[in-house]
């Protein structure tokens, strides 16, 4: 297998877009990769498109957009998995040998509709009926899972969230970037306990794409190409419970561990790591999933100042945060998590996300990050879940 | 000859729901893998763990368990008024069922990891023809 190279990145503002196609947000994202990385259409072997609600021919009608080379296409599918799912596929394609450039593009438009409305005939529909299906119920169950194992406190999810929406600040790219104090986020409507509104990721419409090459022939387009350390994917192994409650935590594990393997890297020489928030709760779980801290320990662990830019909470937090803070927790790690404001803020546009994660690494470790950079990046890593289930793990490095 | 009004059913909302003569008779239904003994809630033609074609013994899963994690939604939807419970439920024959927890007010203070609670059925919609739906819930003990 040959080494590969990220060479273009880009990511269009998440957000929605009523009066365009998804092919046209995703042909914008293409193209500006493209110029990202001082090449041309014409350059571009093969496309990996990943989109989940406009099923089959969805990069052909990128292509239509984009330019229509006559390249190979091919279509993912992955429930949220779905956009590192196409990017693991370009991964192979210039590893194996078969290509020398190729992109990697991910997109969506959900309009309206999403995460937390039911869908289906109401006749016969589970959903509404049983409502233990429903993704936000799979997500607060799992966070009451990790309270029932360690007595972790809705508090200590809530600060996730602080967190990111304090990180989306500084994103221009996020769907939101508006502060939320603990207090607001606690005080905000209850979606599923313990997860309120602020505690959920906004739905919308966005587009990220990646062009990779041969790291033998990337410095012909750049003098900056970020290495593909690890690609991972994973599915959900056998469990007695995982029928009834989708195990969000095993197969995460499974794929972390295949990662730090592949890179030769582990989760302390971490500089920042963007992880599926699609849930407050989630975050944390993935804290130990990742082994960003022990198992337990992720509530302290968010409450440390470890997670966040520049280490530490900020100033003006330090009261709200104060309570719960174990001051005989030392984190091992250093990884700032979801310096892009995370799925919380920054939105998850289905198929998009698992793109626009491996791309807002790549601003960082090329320090393009502005407000939000993680000072001195080396090393990133971007883990994607979708329920029923896959995890996508990739490690890219400078 | 009046073909068309086929006579309307009562049906299980899940397929591991089976419907006795009355609510009281019904039971949730389960099979497990003759060969590597992995018990599913439902019935299954082939083995998750093992791989294997089964064959699969029909069994009938308890009515009583005990609640290992809970939430509660406060979205409504066109069947169950917000806010409710729901929980995952482990039966003594080592699954789960996902559920909805009735007969107490839906509030965390309410709701407690492990507390024992008990199956019942009841009809929960009813599609254009006529059909009925039956859909299972717990309650506490
Ligand atoms: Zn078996």
């Amino acid at each position: 297998m040959r080494e590969v190279a990220i060479i273009g990145v880009s990511m269009i503002k998440f957000g929605r877009y009523p009066d365009r196609d998804f092919s046209q947000l995703a042909a914008q994202a293409g193209l500006e990769a493209l110029k990202d990385a001082g090449a041309e259409m014409k350059q571009v072997e093969a496309l990996y498109s990943g989109n989940l609600y406009a099923t089959s021919g969805s990069g052909q009608r990128i292509l239509q957009q984009m330019g229509q080379t006559g390249i190979p296409v091919v279509n993912v599918a992955n429930a949220c998995a779905t956009g590192s799912t196409a990017f693991r596929e370009a991964y192979f394609a210039i590893a194996s040998g078969a290509y020398d450039v190729v992109m990697a593009v991910g997109s969506e438009q959900m309009g309206k509709q999403g995460l937390l409305g039911s869908r289906g005939d109401p006749a016969t529909s589970l959903e509404g009926r049983v409502g233990s299906y429903m993704m936000p119920a799979v997500f607060g169950m799992a966070g009451m899972e990790h309270m029932r194992a360690y007595g972790t406190q809705q508090e200590h999810f809530a600060l996730a969230s602080v967190k990111n929406h304090f990180h989306s600040t500084q994103n221009p790219l996020a769907q939101y970037q508006k502060e939320s104090p603990l207090d607001e986020v606690l005080s905000g409507r209850m979606i599923a306990y313990p997860n309120t509104l602020l505690m959920c990721c906004p739905t919308g419409d966005g587009a990220a794409a990646a062009v990779l090459c041969s790291m033998e022939k990337a410095r012909q387009f750049t003098t900056q190409p970020i290495k593909i350390a690890a690609s991972v994917l994973t599915s959900d192994p056998f469990s007695d419970r995982d029928l009834t409650l989708p195990d969000i935590n095993t197969l995460t594990r499974n794929a972390a561990k295949i990662a730090y393997e592949q890179a030769g890297l582990g989760p302390k020489d971490l500089s920042q790591v963007e992880l599926h928030d699609c849930f407050a709760t989630a975050e944390l779980l993935h804290y130990e999933n990742l082994g960003l801290c022990g198992d337990g320990e992720a509530g302290k662990h968010v409450a440390s100042g470890a997670p966040w830019v520049g280490n530490k909470i900020p100033t003006k937090y330090a009261e709200d945060v104060a309570p719960f803070v174990d001051k005989t927790y030392k984190p091992t790690t250093t990884a700032v998590v979801n310096a892009s404001g995370g799925l919380l803020s920054k939105g998850h546009p289905l198929g998009a996300t698992g793109v626009a994660n491996i791309a807002e690494i790549v601003f960082h470790l090329r320090g393009q990050a502005g407000g939000r950079q993680v000072e001195g990046s080396k090393v990133g890593l971007a883990h994607v879940i979708g329920l029923c289930s896959a995890c996508t793990i990739h490690i890219v490095t400078k | 000859m009046a073909e068309n009004a086929a006579a309307p059913e009562v049906r299980p909302l899940v397929p591991h729901l089976t419907l006795g003569a009355t609510r009281d008779q019904d039971y949730l239904s389960g099979s497990k893998c003759t060969k590597c003994k992995a018990v599913y809630v439902g019935p299954r033609m082939f083995c998750g763990r093992c791989s294997g074609a089964g064959p699969f013994e029909a069994i009938r899963l308890s009515d009583t368990g005990e609640v290992y994690v809970w939430s509660i939604i406060h979205q409504a939807t066109p069947y169950v008024k917000a806010p409710y419970a729901v929980a995952i439920v482990d039966l003594p024959e080592g699954v789960a069922v996902n559920t909805n927890i009735e007969g107490i007010e839906p509030d965390p203070k309410n709701l407690k990891f492990g507390m024992k609670v008990k199956m019942f059925t009841e009809k929960v919609s009813e599609d254009r023809e006529g059909n009925s739906y039956i859909a299972y819930k717990f309650r506490p003990v």
